[in-house]
């Protein structure tokens, strides 16, 4: 096993994501899968191989600082599942002890 | 067991460009909420980041300004973590190949010059403000999100631990302001946000050279809370170490009000940032040539400020010092210089009653109610006679109050002062006349008694007696009889 | 023949002279989706009424005389992860089923411009994940040329809907073979054009260093006018490209006289169907005929660009998909606090494959594993493109299967995520390197369609078209309609 249950909760937590138990086992075996799959990998020899994370070589892009008309209010907000007064609103926010 | 300090700070600075540092939007300060944003600084599905060329710009003065190294090859990333403040709950930041590195600031404390290093200034997005929040506000079980300053540019900027004590890291914080004024870069209003601080702090043995754990300091809203929560800080984790224990590694938060630190520690587990390189913008490749031009086009620094004040105006070092703390400050002498003032004297009254005013009011020189116009036509007077000092800080407090110009005041208030030596005599006479005693004593040898008559003599004058004459008028009257 | 059967450039002409009218074209289009939408399910939004609007507006421009674009007045489907002002874009996910972006992605504005005309949003894999569009949040959508099998993915509405007639071209979007797979297994011409060649703004992101959208079209022709219109440099794009685009309906020509072909023996793999293979070989024998020369050339890395690619892909669709929490767009479950929220609401809504790769990607760039899995993937899509830029030091274009089989049967692969990623071997490696690559139909098998993929290099798209076209003009497989169990 490449990865184990725990593994995975802990992953979900980071993503934001709940599973219930056997939904748990399930992406475990499945991730496990993907994971020794991917094992391949370390067959290839990447000494001195720089990673690619841009396949164009673009550079310097960048645009000139001026301010430009925002979004009218009821544009941005008109999607928001609840608002109050000009603002989203969300859930309580906790914040340490 | 004496404990040695080692403090680092991170401060945050809005830069004053006029759009955002991915998108269009205005970064102005206090507009009403969500009305300078768009769908990229929202982060609606789809949209993706432009960078701001001004924010480079601005990014390799500041590491100019402070010794730095730039990269000619630096490049964004990632920081993945969920908050509401954050759109796309990541932040386009700078991770491991910042715009500037490795340079340093030296800092003057009780007369001792000390160099504190930069580790390194990286761009970043600011996230937006989250109104209402925290568990502890019992009557609000939500929180309201504004996403004007989601986008708007920051540059950190990271110090080596290299403090040793809350005086160092407030002078430190001091100069970075300074040095981001004078470059135009940021208004630094840490009151608005604009100039933010958070600070690194742990203990050691004395002599020894291990870092202790370090705990971080946020909500540090100015040179005040800088100073005095590094104080309290280290005073909390001597008692923990004393007691035996281990200080935590964790987040606190300052609160003012009340005087301490509560940890900020959250029930879940500690951020993995997951960085990545950010996929929607290329990297940034500052040539040899770039960096030259903006080194030839620096605003005056403030130590080359300070050195010009000394040379030009003859000032001395610790009040060139004083004065060119503020860029405002630096200026408003500047111009009232240009008013034919006298800069010695200007200064004086920069330094005295035009601070302690500012003080009192808790305002900037900025929004100072007396032009320096205003000030060097109030010294003018002084110069001629017109008014004593003694009057003009009278004068002074009603043009503060007023917005008059002193000479109006002088006038209204008839405040001219009285240089006229037969007038003058004919009081000090009057004061003679009226007091055989004080007199007698004088001549008997108590000087004392001299600073009695000049009073009364300043009193009958209503305080308009020039005082230097009537002294030595008072004591030829005196001699003569 | 019905006006749906035709393609964009024989409409054209029609409007041109007059023989139909634009509303006559966008009703008939509009037929045919009620005719046969029930059995096909390509479209998770139509847009009549605007449709029959833009309709009308063109009518009046020709009445008065005005010239009008190519793809003016032509009824088409733009894939739901397109971001489209006003009209919902749900990329197939429940959790953006009520969102309405309140702007347009640059390639629409680009074909409003042109007048064309579009009838809805095509259904997809949720958030472009997947191979055979069985991962909609919505529905299934079902291959026209045999309702059973799946139409391919994630672009499967976009290509059904143009096998079908209820559209004469589409946009799709390409990550790992997306706009390809589904065109061969509709029998379409799909293209995916190089890296930055198109905007990717207002393209609901799902791996930002692989995602291009392009054109799925009946034939080689249309793909050139849309080619056209969508390609250039977007100010709002910071990845897209400042070359200049051709035009590359100058590269429709019927010749290929001394191209040199090459075809990678890593790309024939154990488990395709020997009809595929027969039908490829076949194609390069013709092309052969048609004056082309042909190596037999080795890309190495091949075998590695299947797991780099789910390292890489999840990995930024883990960092893209944050977004989706309930804040302040699309669907929201409500929780004691945020952070129940964000769990309820994502998980609520997000789709089980999705899930998959949010957290393959979190686990690759996890402390700890970071260098062991995204680096390395990292490092070897170099390699990978060094194959490519050796290859093309010897060859003009790389010759492979576009898919190992033909469209498999709906349910087949669904509960085996590992087999379904199988399917990418032959589009992958494209993605990875960056290059354009299209597309055509060869053959069939068991009457189902065969597609040819045709790679070239960067910005060579009309080297493709070049190739693409010879080889469509020299056979028939362009100009069969699908059969849709009879209708």
């Amino acid at each position: 096993m490449k990865i184990t249950c725990k593994d995975v909760e802990n992953v979900a937590l980071l993503s934001r994501l709940e599973f219930s138990a056997s939904e748990l086992e399930t992406f475990t075996g499945q991730m496990d899968a993907v994971l020794q799959y991917a094992e391949v990998l370390n067959k290839v020899n990447v000494d001195g191989v720089e990673p690619m994370a841009h396949v164009l070589p673009l550079k310097n892009v960048m645009r000139v600082d001026e301010a430009k008309p925002s979004l009218a209010r009821e544009l941005a907000l008109a999607n928001a599942p609840e608002q109050e007064d000009g603002y989203f609103k969300v859930p309580q926010v906790m914040e340490g002890e | 067991m004496d404990y040695e300090i080692v403090i680092g700070l991170e401060i945050h600075t809005e830069l004053k460009t006029k759009s955002k540092i991915f998108c269009g939007c205005s970064t102005k300060f206090g507009s009403p909420q969500n009305t300078n944003v768009c769908p990229v600084c929202l982060g609606l599905p789809g949209v993706l980041p432009v960078l701001n060329e001004k924010v480079v710009e601005y990014a390799v003065r500041v590491g100019l300004a402070l010794n730095c190294e730039i990269l000619p090859f630096s490049k964004f990333d990632r920081k993945n973590y969920y908050y509401p403040d954050l759109p796309k709950n990541f932040q386009t930041t700078q991770y491991d190949l910042p715009i500037c590195v490795n340079g340093h600031l030296d800092i003057e404390v009780d007369g001792k010059t000390k160099r504190i290093g930069i580790t390194r200034i990286h761009m970043e997005e600011d996230a937006g403000k989250l109104v209402h929040s925290g568990a502890t506000i019992t009557s609000s079980d939500s929180a309201l999100v504004d996403y004007n300053r989601t986008g708007v540019p920051l540059l950190e900027i990271v110090s080596e631990p290299d403090m040793s004590s809350a005086e160092e890291a407030r002078a430190y914080l001091e100069k970075i302001k300074a040095i981001l004024e004078y470059l135009d870069v940021s208004d630094c209003k840490m009151e608005e946000g604009s100039l933010r601080c958070d600070a690194n702090i742990s203990l050691r043995p004395q002599g020894t050279t291990k870092l202790g754990t370090k705990a971080e300091m946020k909500n540090l809203n100015s040179f005040r809370s800088v100073q005095r929560g590094i104080e309290y800080e280290t005073a909390r984790q001597e008692e923990v170490l004393e007691d035996g224990g281990k200080v935590v590694q964790e987040t606190r938060t300052w609160d003012e009000g009340k005087g301490i630190s509560l940890s900020m520690r959250t029930k879940e587990q500690a951020n993995d940032y997951r960085y990545l390189p950010e996929p929607d913008l290329v990297p940034v490749i500052v040539d040899p040539e770039k960096v030259a031009e903006i080194r030839a086009n620096l605003p005056e620094l403030p130590e080359a400020r300070k050195q010009r004040l000394m040379a030009d105006y003859g000032l001395s070092t610790y009040d060139a010092a004083v004065i060119t703390v503020s860029k405002a400050m630096a200026d408003y002498l500047d111009e009232s210089v240009a008013c034919q003032a006298d800069a010695k004297l200007v200064a004086n009254w920069l330094m005295g009653e035009v601070s302690k005013h500012l003080n009192n009011d808790s305002i900037t020189i900025g929004q100072c109610p007396v032009a320096p116009k205003q000030l060097a036509e109030l010294i003018a007077l002084i110069d001629k006679g017109t008014i004593s000092n003694k009057i003009a800080k009278t004068v002074f407090e009603e043009m503060w109050t007023s917005r008059k110009d002193a000479e109006v005041i002088v006038k209204e208030k008839g405040l001219v002062q009285i240089s006229d030596s037969s007038e003058i005599i004919a009081i000090v006479d009057g004061v003679i006349a009226a007091n055989p005693q004080s007199v007698a004593d004088f001549k008997a040898g108590k000087e004392k008694a001299i600073g009695f008559l000049v009073g009364q003599t300043m009193k009958q004058s209503k305080g308009k007696a020039n005082p230097d004459m009537v002294n030595s008028l008072l004591r030829e009257r005196l001699q003569g009889n | 023949m019905e006006l749906f059967k035709y393609t964009a450039g024989q409409l054209h002409e029609k409007l041109v002279n007059k023989e139909v009218s634009a509303v006559e074209l966008t009703n008939a289009v509009l037929g045919r989706i009620d005719a046969v939408e029930k059995d096909v399910q390509a479209y998770i939004t139509q847009t009549k009424e605007h449709a029959l609007e833009q309709a009308k507006s063109v009518d009046a421009k020709i009445g008065q005389g005005q010239s009008i674009g190519m793809l003016a007045g032509i009824p088409g489907a733009l894939k739901d992860n397109i971001c489209t002002k006003g009209t919902t874009t749900t990329c197939a996910s429940q959790i953006l089923a009520n969102f309405v972006p309140p702007y347009d992605a640059t390639v629409v504005e680009k074909l409003m411009a042109e007048d064309t005309i579009v009838v809805g949003k095509a259904n997809m894999d949720e958030f472009a994940m997947g191979g055979s569009t069985e991962n909609s949040g919505f529905f299934t959508t079902h291959n026209p040329w045999n309702l059973e099998t799946v139409p391919g993915g994630s672009s499967g509405g976009s290509a059904a809907a143009v096998a079908a007639g209820e559209a004469i071209w589409s946009l799709g979007s390409d990550t790992g073979g997306s706009i390809r797979q589904p065109a061969a297994y509709c029998g379409l011409v799909g293209m995916k054009p190089t890296y930055g060649r198109v905007s990717r703004y207002g393209l609901v992101a799902y791996a930002s260093s692989l995602d291009q959208i392009g054109p799925i079209t009946r034939d080689v022709t249309d793909c050139a006018h849309i080619m056209n219109i969508i390609c250039g440099h977007d100010a709002k794009d910071s990845t897209s490209s400042n070359s200049i685009v051709p035009d590359y309906t100058k590269s429709l020509i019927n010749n290929i006289k001394g191209l040199k072909i090459g075809l990678p023996k890593e790309y024939f793999v154990a488990g395709m169907d020997p009809a595929v293979e027969k039908a490829i070989n076949k194609a390069i024998e013709q092309l052969v005929g048609l004056g082309a020369e042909y190596t037999e050339i080795s890309m190495p890395h091949t075998e590695y660009a299947l797991s780099a690619y789910y390292m890489i892909a999840p990995a930024e669709a883990s960092s893209n998909l944050s977004r989706y929490d309930g804040v302040s767009f699309g669907k929201r479950v409500e929780g004691t606090d945020i952070i129940d929220m964000y769990k309820k609401t994502r998980s609520e809504f997000l789709g089980s494959e999705v899930k998959r790769r949010i957290m393959l990607g979190t686990y690759a760039l996890s402390a700890g594993y970071h260098d062991e899995y995204y680096m390395k993937a990292l490092k070897v899509r170099t390699l990978v493109k060094q194959d490519f830029d050796k290859a093309f030091a010897n060859v003009d274009v790389i010759i492979t299967p576009t898919a190992p089989t033909t469209a498999f049967k709906i349910g087949e692969k669904a509960n085996d995520p590992l087999a379904m990623y199988l399917q990418d071997v032959c589009t992958i490696p494209v993605n990875l390197a960056g290059v354009p690559a299209v597309s055509i139909p060869c053959g069939f098998a068991g009457g189902m369609p065969i597609g040819l993929q045709i790679i070239a290099k960067p910005l060579a798209e009309e080297t493709l078209i070049r190739t693409a076209y010879t080889f469509e003009q020299n056979n028939d497989y362009h100009k069969g309609f699908a059969t849709m169990g009879g209708k």
